[in-house]
């Protein structure tokens, strides 16, 4: 038995064996890495999904990038991912730290918010197009003819709308980031401002807001990041149009890759959305600070 | 992120689930069973399903050691997941298409088996089929494709109960279908339904106007891959047409959100919201089913496409699809091919299947079906589609399908951007101009 505990504790000391993460490993190799180094690759060919793959040095990437609808579908990515941060992060900090509280009717509220969560991109879009219809949608089912607009089939209106739908599927997951986040502060802090006399509004700005430092850089990077992956509801609920109003570059690249049939064009469009993520991550990071890997927690 | 393939890994495990569950169902009929080596069909959703469901499934109760196993999918999805899937050597057995530039497609990368010799040996299958329509399936002379269902022009239906209601007769130019347009605006009506968000019935307008501006020669040098031949003017004044009947707000509001494969477009034109649509010959075989008062009480009439004053194409020319096709992968097993040989030789356009065909309100691209069609409640719509296939100097085949898929789907992005007066009919030309050849 001594000996048995003696061995546990110098493992323990040592951390787990290096072999438990091969699992892992191998999962990263076979299903990211290798076929990464595919794209990278068919980003250098021609290739119709058919016939032969063709070896094409740099001619898909010009394709690609010479675009001009490429350049516009960048263009309507950015606007996205802004728009979208823009409106995600108060709203969901807000309710994060409203939800953070623990009275019963804040659980029942809390449940409803993070119904969105639950359902599939898929149906969200189909249901927000059912509902958004001009014809048979909600304005003219309710009889309220300011909600009759033709809100997908504008191409200056389609952004918000889809910036909207967007908000309403992804807040709830931020605001759970949120609510974790704040339920980790230490009630003391609160205990001791109160006594100094601070405010609730107070408080919110000298305490929770900066000891949400970290949440709010995890939630601002998988936004960012997420802004790039945004493909199955903006496929099923505008198909990018009308025009290319709603052609984000994820769309553009299955669009390029599966309509139009260039594999090579759309393998350079996927390499730039790897690095573009890979890029906006790191910069996300950067902001954290040196010791941004530090635990928050008092005695950890 | 993390949520993001939570998700998806949850949804491909359902998937999963699904599918086996749906295996063990088989598609076959009660007390046969498909095998592993079955050969495999995928079909559309939509009016000819439940036909070729039922053909498939008394071909499988009838040859049990041959049994075709049977999966449906939406247009749009389809014709992206049979490309890829044939590309990567997982295609079905028998690969449904439309002819054109992307049976050649398949034709260049060796995909699709020669039926040449099939049809040698087999003339009472080669003589079963309207003979021009027949042609559709062949790529430089050569048979790679078999028509499997029924003629589709492209047909313009409108509601009569709203022209009565203000007093107008179906357009038979140009011109008339214009004045309609203020007329039935002021009754707050929408002139036309269109299901924009989809793109290819944006097309057919393209298609009708320029065949009966400049004729069936236009498309042919466009499809030949001419240089400049989106430069012949009867393309440009189609393209200014359109957007003439744009401006005056002849398509209904929101028309570029409408999507035609959840058929909101035809529903428009059947609820009296819209007073005329210009689509396929196959939403007869869904208004039928989904407005089965409307086609009872023969409140849908249909004309052909009106002329345009001195324009040179013949008023009976047609475009749209004159058939859907089987091809046969040349990657399927010899069992397999032999299974689809025989289904088609004798399995498709049985009397039972011609009849099936059309009890749905749909025309076979059958020889010598002339009382049949005649006996039918539709006969109206039935007969007028057979004779206008049958006499048409020209069927064009809808374009996108004519065309090379890389041109295709340039021509219906940019089709949609001159819907949305984003940009002007030169410039479509020239933009189309530069994908020729690819």
């Amino acid at each position: 038995m001594a000996l048995t505990r003696t061995a546990t504790r110098r493992a323990r000391e040592a951390g787990p064996s290096g072999w438990l993460a091969v699992p892992a490993l191998v999962f990263f190799l076979v299903f990211a890495i290798i076929p990464l180094g595919g794209v990278v690759a068919l980003s250098f060919t021609s290739w119709d999904g058919l016939g032969e793959i063709r070896f094409d040095g740099l001619s898909s990437w010009v394709r690609a990038l010479g675009d001009p609808v490429t350049a516009n579908a960048i263009w309507v990515t950015v606007k996205v991912m802004v728009f979208s941060y823009v409106v995600q992060t108060p709203i969901s900090l807000l309710l994060g730290v409203f939800t953070a509280g623990r009275q019963r009717y804040r659980a029942v509220l809390a449940v409803l918010y993070f119904l969105p969560l639950l359902l599939s991109s898929a149906a969200i879009a189909i249901a927000f197009k059912a509902l958004l219809d001009p014809n048979f949608g909600m304005g003219p089912g309710l009889g309220l003819p300011f909600l009759a607009q033709d809100w997908l089939g504008n191409s200056d209106l389609v952004l918000f709308v889809v910036v909207f739908v967007i908000a309403w599927q992804f807040v709830p997951f931020h605001t759970l980031i949120y609510q974790g986040g704040v339920r980790q502060i230490p009630t003391s802090f609160y205990e001791a401002a109160q006594i100094d006399g601070a405010g609730r509004v107070q408080q919110f700005f000298s305490i929770t807001l900066p000891q949400l430092k970290y949440t709010v850089i995890t939630s601002s990077t998988l936004m960012a990041v997420g802004s790039l992956a945004y493909f199955d509801l903006i496929f099923v609920l505008t198909g990018g149009g009308p025009g290319y109003s709603t052609r984000l570059l994820p769309l553009h690249m299955y669009l390029t890759g599966f309509k139009a049939n260039d594999m090579g064009a759309a393998s350079a469009l996927g390499v730039v959305l790897v690095v573009v993520g890979l890029a906006l991550a790191l910069l996300l990071q950067r902001l954290g600070g040196k010791n941004r890997g530090a635990s928050q927690l008092e005695g950890a | 992120m993390k949520m993001h393939t939570l998700r998806k890994g949850s949804a491909a495990l359902a998937a999963g689930a699904l599918a086996v569950t749906l295996a063990a169902c088989g598609s076959g009929g009660p007390g046969n069973s498909v095998s592993a080596d079955s050969a495999t069909m995928w079909g559309l959703t939509g009016g000819n399903q439940p036909v070729l469901q039922k053909s498939v499934d008394s071909w499988n109760s009838a040859h049990s050691s041959e049994t075709i196993k049977l999966d449906f999918f939406a247009n749009d999805a389809y014709k992206t997941k049979v490309r890829t899937a044939v590309g990567a050597g997982q295609g079905p057995t028998f690969i449904y298409g439309w002819g054109g530039g992307v049976l050649k497609s398949y034709v260049d990368a060796g995909q699709v088996e020669d039926l040449t010799s099939f049809l040698d040996k087999n003339p009472d299958v080669k003589d079963r089929y309207l003979p021009s329509v027949l042609k559709n399936g062949q790529v430089n002379g050569k048979q790679f494709a078999v028509p499997n269902n029924n003629a589709q022009p492209v047909v313009l239906y409108y509601n009569k109960e709203l022209f009565d209601k203000v007093g107008a007769q179906a357009p038979k130019t140009w011109d008339d279908l214009m004045a309609l347009v203020p007329k039935f605006k002021a009754a707050g009506i929408a002139p036309f339904s269109l299901g924009g968000q989809s793109k290819w019935p944006d097309l057919m307008w393209l298609e009708y106007l320029t065949e009966r501006i400049g004729g069936p020669q236009v498309f042919a040098d466009i499809a030949a891959n001419k240089p400049n031949a989106w430069s012949n003017p009867a393309v440009t004044d189609a393209l200014t047409k359109i957007q003439q009947l744009v401006d005056a707000g002849g398509f209904v509001n929101g028309f570029s959100s409408i999507a035609a494969d959840s058929n909101a477009d035809q529903a428009l034109l059947y609820t009296g919201k819209a007073a005329m649509i210009l689509q396929g010959g196959w939403i007869y075989q869904t208004m039928k089913k989904n407005a089965a008062d409307s086609i009872k009480n023969g409140k849908i009439g249909w004309v052909t496409f009106p002329t345009v004053d001195g324009g040179k194409g013949d008023p009976a020319d047609i475009v749209g699809n004159p058939s859907n096709f089987w091809s046969v992968s040349s990657k399927a097993t010899d069992a397999q091919k032999k299974s689809a040989e025989d289904y088609i030789k004798s399995g498709m356009f049985t009397d039972a299947d011609t009849q099936a065909l059309i009890d749905s309100g749909a025309v076979p691209v059958v020889k010598g079906i002339e009382g049949k069609l005649q006996a039918s409640p539709d006969k109206d719509f039935l007969t007028f589609v057979y004779g206008m296939v049958k006499d048409a100097p020209s069927f064009t085949l809808s374009w996108d399908q004519a065309l090379s898929p890389a041109q295709g789907d340039a021509m219906l992005s940019n089709l949609d951007q001159i819907f949305l007066k984003k940009i002007t009919p030169e410039q479509f030309v020239s933009t189309m101009n530069a994908t020729i050849g690819k």
